[in-house]
């Protein structure tokens, strides 16, 4: 039996059905971030496990043990907010030792286990300062430090990392990766930004309108998305999804049969250019995007087809240019018009 | 630069008109402090004196007439017993409602400031038969009721602003730590919500100690707070204005003065979730 398990999770807001009947496993130690557009039910889905909002159908059980039911307080997690929600009228050390105080935890103890925490996240000088005495990011880690602390038996994040600065949000991300790998606790992380998913997470939860789009590794959602959804979520830029008929013959005759009147899907790095006359079709630039280290090119085709094309050199293309689309038909994912994969490799 | 450049028509203006709207509302209180140390000639001489020598004589006859230390007894006990009874009640609805909102949470609101809106007078006869059914006329009690209940709307109101100002992730930090109920409302919530709890009782204080209807229709000689007490020297045997200013001078100097050390937190908690 799993570590925390989920089964049929459901929640209502008024007649509002916003947490469709979920089932996952998550093992111990295991890092799983749930990501999604806004309003997907990732942080409701957050919530219920941790007990702030009810569970209105479905069963979810810890080590075994039916939790379903179970106020917050007694469920042993811990939770980093968005919003950081420090105790404003504690200095860092009581903020962080507030929960092993309540649990009644000697002295000596908590003293310890909170001077090892701040050491581990270099809070040491800012012990007795109040939160509003610090920085976001060192508010940032109180949070994280406050959570530690308990040693709880899942750790719940809610997109810690979206009211920091793009460069300081870089920096925690790569903390909380090690932390974990030290720590090597189970944590669940939500996040709309799917590149803190792929490169946080053991596994990813996709998540749309309440339920789950897919379960997979950061890399198996890149390569195996399992519908449409999921391929243009995961990956910037988006991968480029065309219908068929916007698609030159030759493509169209490689489909598989159950793509039939729907799409493909290629990402960037699947699109390459040539001189104009040598490739699959020709097309025209729209936009060239230099990025430093890659490129990124927007073509036109005639068909209507609008593709990204990555590539890791500069281009002296500019807009307006002619060009040759070559396209890797072997990595190209199918789409049924539904959406779902088609598999052509089968 | 020359100080006079900086002085504009405009600020000229601005300055005496806010000197004769001070000047015009602490006029009554100013003559009253006047009048009471007067003596009864002098306070209705033509015309009036601001020059005169200041007698005690009408505060020493307000102390001989009646009993000034029990109605200002009467006028403690019962704001400060409504206050922290009110508040005992108005906090837990104003935490229900500010951290567990429905759908219904704004219109329970609307309704209990309407029933502010409905004049005293309007539930005398009823609150006047219940009082005396129950045999609390002229008591501590009746007023300690009465004011709780005329006041709770407005304590509901103003704990309910500030407790909604409270982010309610904080509370559910606490939660998540292993709080119990108590011990979130005991460790984060009173903490954060002092100048809340601080100023609403300091407003109630003021409001029932002021309070006039009330006192004067259920109480007398045995529960009648100092409203009563000043209401005693304006009719019955003419009107005394000298004495009748001491009076009121006694009756109101204690709010006056607590109300002046505690003016930033009232200034505060009326103006507070108003400007944010």
């Amino acid at each position: 039996m799993s570590f925390l398990q989920l089964q049929g999770i459901e929640k209502y807001f008024g007649e509002h059905r916003a947490i469709k009947g979920i089932d996952l496993q998550i093992e111990k130690g295991e890092f799983v971030v749930f990501v999604g557009p806004s309003g997907c039910g990732k942080s409701t889905l957050l919530r219920l496990i941790a007990g702030l909002e009810a569970i209105d159908g479905g069963k979810l059980s810890l080590e075994g043990r039916d939790i379903t039911q179970l106020p917050s307080s007694k469920r042993d997690l811990a939770m980093v907010f968005q919003s950081y929600a420090l105790y404003p009228h504690m200095s860092v050390f009581e903020n962080m030792s507030f929960a092993l105080k309540l649990a009644k935890a000697p002295l000596a103890v908590i003293k310890e286990k909170v001077e090892r925490a701040a050491q581990i996240l270099n809070l040491t000088p800012y012990l007795q300062r109040t939160p509003k005495e610090l920085s976001g990011g060192q508010r940032q880690r109180v949070a994280i430090g406050r959570a530690i602390v308990r040693a709880p038996k899942v750790f719940l994040f809610d997109e810690p990392l979206s009211n920091l600065d793009a460069a300081l949000r870089g920096q925690t991300r790569v903390e909380i990766a090690k932390l974990h790998r030290e720590l090597g606790a189970t944590t669940i992380y939500v996040t709309h930004d799917q590149v803190e998913a792929m490169t946080l997470a053991d596994r990813v939860v996709v998540l749309r309108d309440g339920q789950i789009e897919q379960v997979g590794s950061p890399l198996e959602l890149y390569d195996r998305p399992a519908n449409q959804f999921v391929a243009q979520f995961i990956g910037t830029p988006q991968m480029n999804v065309s219908t068929l008929a916007q698609m030159p013959v030759t493509v169209r005759q490689q489909a598989p049969a159950g793509a039939v009147g729907g799409s493909i899907g290629l990402r960037p790095e699947s699109v390459t250019l040539q001189p104009a006359g040598q490739g699959l079709v020709d097309g025209s630039v729209e936009l060239v995007e230099a990025l430093g280290a890659e490129t990124l090119i927007y073509v036109s085709t005639p068909g209507g087809a609008q593709l990204v094309a990555r590539q890791n050199t500069r281009s002296p293309l500019h807009a307006g240019d002619r060009v040759g689309v070559s396209i890797a038909l072997e990595q190209a994912h199918w789409f049924d018009p539904q959406g779902r994969v088609v598999n052509a490799r089968d | 630069m020359s100080r006079h450049s900086h002085v504009s028509p405009a600020l000229v203006v601005r300055t005496l008109a806010a000197w004769a709207v001070t000047l015009l509302l602490f006029f009554p209180l100013g003559w009253l402090f006047l009048t009471a140390f007067k003596t009864e000639l002098q306070a209705i001489s033509v015309p009036p004196l601001f020059l005169f020598e200041p007698t005690l004589a009408n505060f020493h006859e307000v102390q001989e007439r009646s009993d000034y230390l029990l109605y200002a007894k009467n006028s403690v006990v019962t704001s400060v017993l409504s206050t922290l009874l009110g508040l005992a009640i108005a906090a837990p609805a104003a935490y229900s409602m500010a951290f567990f909102k429905s759908k219904h949470t704004k219109d329970i609101l609307m309704w209990m400031l309407s029933t502010k809106m409905m004049p005293a007078v309007g539930a005398l006869v009823p609150i006047y038969v219940l009082a005396q059914t129950s045999g609390l006329l002229d008591t501590q009690l009746a007023l300690i009721i009465v004011f709780t209940l005329s006041n709770l709307p407005i304590m509901v109101w103003m704990l309910y602003s500030h407790f909604k100002d409270i982010p309610h992730e904080i509370l559910e930090a606490a939660r998540m730590d292993g709080a119990t109920l108590w011990q979130e409302l005991r460790l984060v919530l009173l903490p954060l919500g002092m100048g809340g709890l601080a100023s609403t009782g300091l407003l109630c204080l003021v409001l029932s100690w002021n309070e006039a209807f009330w006192s004067l229709n259920l109480t007398a000689a045995n529960g009648g707070t100092l409203a009563t007490l000043i209401a005693s020297y304006s009719s019955p045997e003419g009107l005394f204005w000298a004495k009748l200013s001491a009076a009121s001078l006694m009756a109101i100097a204690p709010i006056v003065v607590f109300g002046w050390f505690s003016q930033k937190q009232l200034v505060q908690g009326l103006t507070f979730g108003a400007v944010k």
